[in-house]
């Protein structure tokens, strides 16, 4: 085991939160098909790369500016599966928004989870801005943008990598590369073979990760945190993944690629390497794991039922928030 | 009391701002070290340092984006757009992010920004430099959109823009810069969003405007005034929120509407504000609402006679003004 400051407990957790996420997922997409939940954006394969980073964070401190994969990274940075469950299901007490936006766009202002929109790379520049901040009032955070390799064709990914290089900004970009943007893949995106690679034109470091990897992405993000703290400026990382099911509810994976690419990657589903890795190192075993399972499973169904109760929006409220002071 | 510029008065509200609250930073292209191409903010960074007037890479998404993001971890940025037509490329960042945070986020979030940009033409600024965008963002809930039409009203409605805890649009009129001057004290104070002036009393035909056309519709009520027609001018100051009670105020005062802005017609604040009228006042009117604007054409051209072509001037106010009191 490297020096890198993961005790076994909080190897435990990262598992913890991980199988906790991929429960959840499981739960909304049951919900989805029942007709009890309209729509469902999955992280689903995601896992070590969201929770591995999200454990190198100074959590509820440092600002993190998800996009719709990440539900294992808001869970792993603070968001209870209570929450989530209500944010799905549209209800009055969604921390995310009230109801008001669609399942999927996460936002916790306490947690220092940003609030962000349908648009990819949008939260690029907010990461930026928040960093800007950062550096002027020292408030020794780091920001940390989330994004999937698709978004890196957007302006605002280039705008922000540049904007962030040029004033040192205490920033990380953390793409999620699974290869695919819904249907397209990404050599339609790029021309060059890695995400990293462009971090190279913006004059910072582009590190590439084993996304699969929980103790890999901790220590690239760990890293990228220090040096962001440092002064030194931002870093963008490529986390190499592959999303297991459909893009969302909606969506039909079959269309675009064959069951054998699915089940050839499936043999690197990040939960089973994890767990056999802990196995092997003697921090799981059969017994913790159990207890584990049943202990996400009362999780879960507690997050349903409860949200299922929860009360929906008045519709009086419609037109509360739209100013602060008129 | 001091006798400022339009230009000047903005500047030294934007010093007094920096001075009373050190979250306040700005930034844009060519704010910094040059001050500007208009040199509003020039001298800013010699005083404040490069850490609060920044100079940016040349990016508006940018430039908003990160003004978002900065003002949600405790600044209070004042971005500038080097000119109103180059907003565009901002257009998501300002419309669908900053004016819906506070909405999407239940209230949990807010966005503090005030986004400075010149608009307007007469300048030989041809499509790409004279483009007045408030209608644009009048449309939008959430935003606050400001127009000042003197140097007292830049100083006071800047002041307030940037206490306001959500994103405000000021627009500047670059014709404005220099030629409008008028005494603005020293001391801060603060005129209300949202609240319109009447900068002229008047009994025949009630004028309805904001920015650089205030200051011609008074020209051609001086003009109207020797030839016995009382016009009344009433200057909507922000154009959102609008004031409605002013408007419907002037409405029943004269009976006649005109209203002017150099914004093309279609889609244009006047429609907006025709359409008050038309709701709350209209049996109190005594001819058709007019409206005067630039006209349905893509932007304003670069040639002289066609520029003049296209921009409201004092004549064609008067001459506007005259047939509806005639009416």
């Amino acid at each position: 085991m490297s020096d890198n400051g993961l005790t076994p407990e909080l190897m435990l957790d990262m598992y913890y939160h991980m199988a906790l996420a991929r429960a959840v997922d499981d739960r909304m997409w049951i919900l989805n098909r029942q007709g009890r939940a309209p729509v469902v954006y999955t992280s689903n394969g995601h896992e070590a790369a969201q929770v591995g980073s999200a454990f190198a964070l100074n959590r509820g401190e440092d600002w993190i500016c998800p996009y719709y994969r990440d539900l294992a990274l808001v869970l792993a940075y603070g968001m209870t599966p209570r929450e989530v469950m209500l944010h799905l299901l549209g209800r009055a007490d969604d921390p995310n928004s009230g109801g008001r936006q669609m399942p999927a766009h996460w936002g916790h202002a306490k947690l220092h989870i940003l609030t962000g929109g349908s648009v990819v790379a949008t939260q690029d520049v907010h990461a930026a801005g928040l960093a800007l901040a950062s550096k002027v009032l020292k408030d020794g955070r780091v920001s940390v943008a989330y994004f999937g390799e698709g978004s890196t064709s957007q302006g605002e990914f280039h705008e922000a990598l540049n904007f962030a290089a040029v004033h040192k900004l205490p920033v990380i970009f953390f793409n999620e590369n699974n290869g695919y943007a819904i249907s397209v893949p990404a050599r339609k995106q790029m021309v060059v073979q890695d995400v990293a690679a462009r971090a190279q034109g913006y004059g910072m470091p582009g590190v590439i990760v084993d996304g699969n990897d929980p103790i890999k992405v901790y220590e690239v993000v760990k890293e990228a945190a220090d040096r962001a703290r440092r002064g030194e400026g931002p870093t963008l990382v490529e986390a190499k993944t592959y999303r297991f099911v459909p893009h969302s509810s909606d969506d039909d994976d079959r269309a675009y690629r064959s069951r054998e690419e699915v089940a050839e990657a499936k043999k690197r589903d990040p939960l089973t390497l994890f767990e056999a890795y802990l196995k092997k190192a003697e921090i799981l075993t059969d017994d913790k794991l159990k207890a584990m399972q049943q202990q996400i499973k009362d999780v879960v169904n507690d997050a349903t039922e409860y949200a299922e109760k929860a009360a929906l929006p008045d519709p009086a409220t419609l037109t509360d928030h739209v100013y602060g002071s008129m | 009391m001091a006798v400022l510029s339009y230009l000047e008065a903005i500047r030294e509200t934007l010093r007094q701002e920096l001075r009373r609250d050190s979250r306040i930073i700005i930034y844009g292209e060519d704010v910094g070290v040059r001050g500007g191409v208009f040199r509003v903010t020039e001298g800013l960074q010699k005083e404040f340092g490069e850490d609060r007037i920044i100079d940016s890479p040349l990016a508006e998404a940018a430039i908003v984006g990160t003004a978002i993001g900065a003002a949600i971890n405790g600044l209070r940025p004042v971005p500038e757009i080097q000119f109103a037509d180059f907003i565009f490329p901002a257009m998501n960042q300002i419309v669908q992010e900053a004016a819906r945070i506070r909405y999407r986020s239940n209230g949990t979030f807010a966005v503090p920004i005030v986004i400075r940009a010149p608009y307007g033409g007469g300048v030989h600024g041809a499509l790409y430099h004279s483009q007045s965008v408030e209608a644009f963002f009048a449309h939008v809930p959430g935003l606050k959109v400001v127009v000042p039409a003197t140097p007292y009203d830049a100083k006071g409605l800047l002041a307030a823009a940037i206490q306001d805890e959500d994103p405000v649009l000021y627009f500047e009129h670059k014709a404005a810069y220099r030629s409008l001057k008028g005494e603005v004290p020293e001391e801060r104070y603060l005129i209300p969003i949202g609240q319109a002036d009447r900068k002229r009393e008047g009994t025949d035909v009630s004028v309805i405007t904001y920015g650089l056309m205030v200051s011609y519709a008074l020209k051609a009520a001086d003009e109207l005034e020797k030839e016995g027609i009382s016009v009344e001018v009433v200057d909507l100051r922000t154009v959102r929120p609008l004031d409605l009670s002013a408007i419907i105020e002037t409405a029943r005062k004269t009976g006649k509407v005109l209203i002017v802005h150099e914004d093309n017609l279609t889609g244009g604040i006047g429609g907006e504000v025709s359409a008050l009228i038309a709701e709350h006042a209209l049996f109190d009117l005594d001819a058709p609402i007019m409206r005067l604007a630039g006209p349905d054409v893509p932007a304003m051209p670069y040639s002289a006679p066609l520029e003049h072509a296209f921009m409201v001037t004092p004549e064609k106010i008067r001459d506007k003004a005259r047939e509806l009191a005639k009416f």
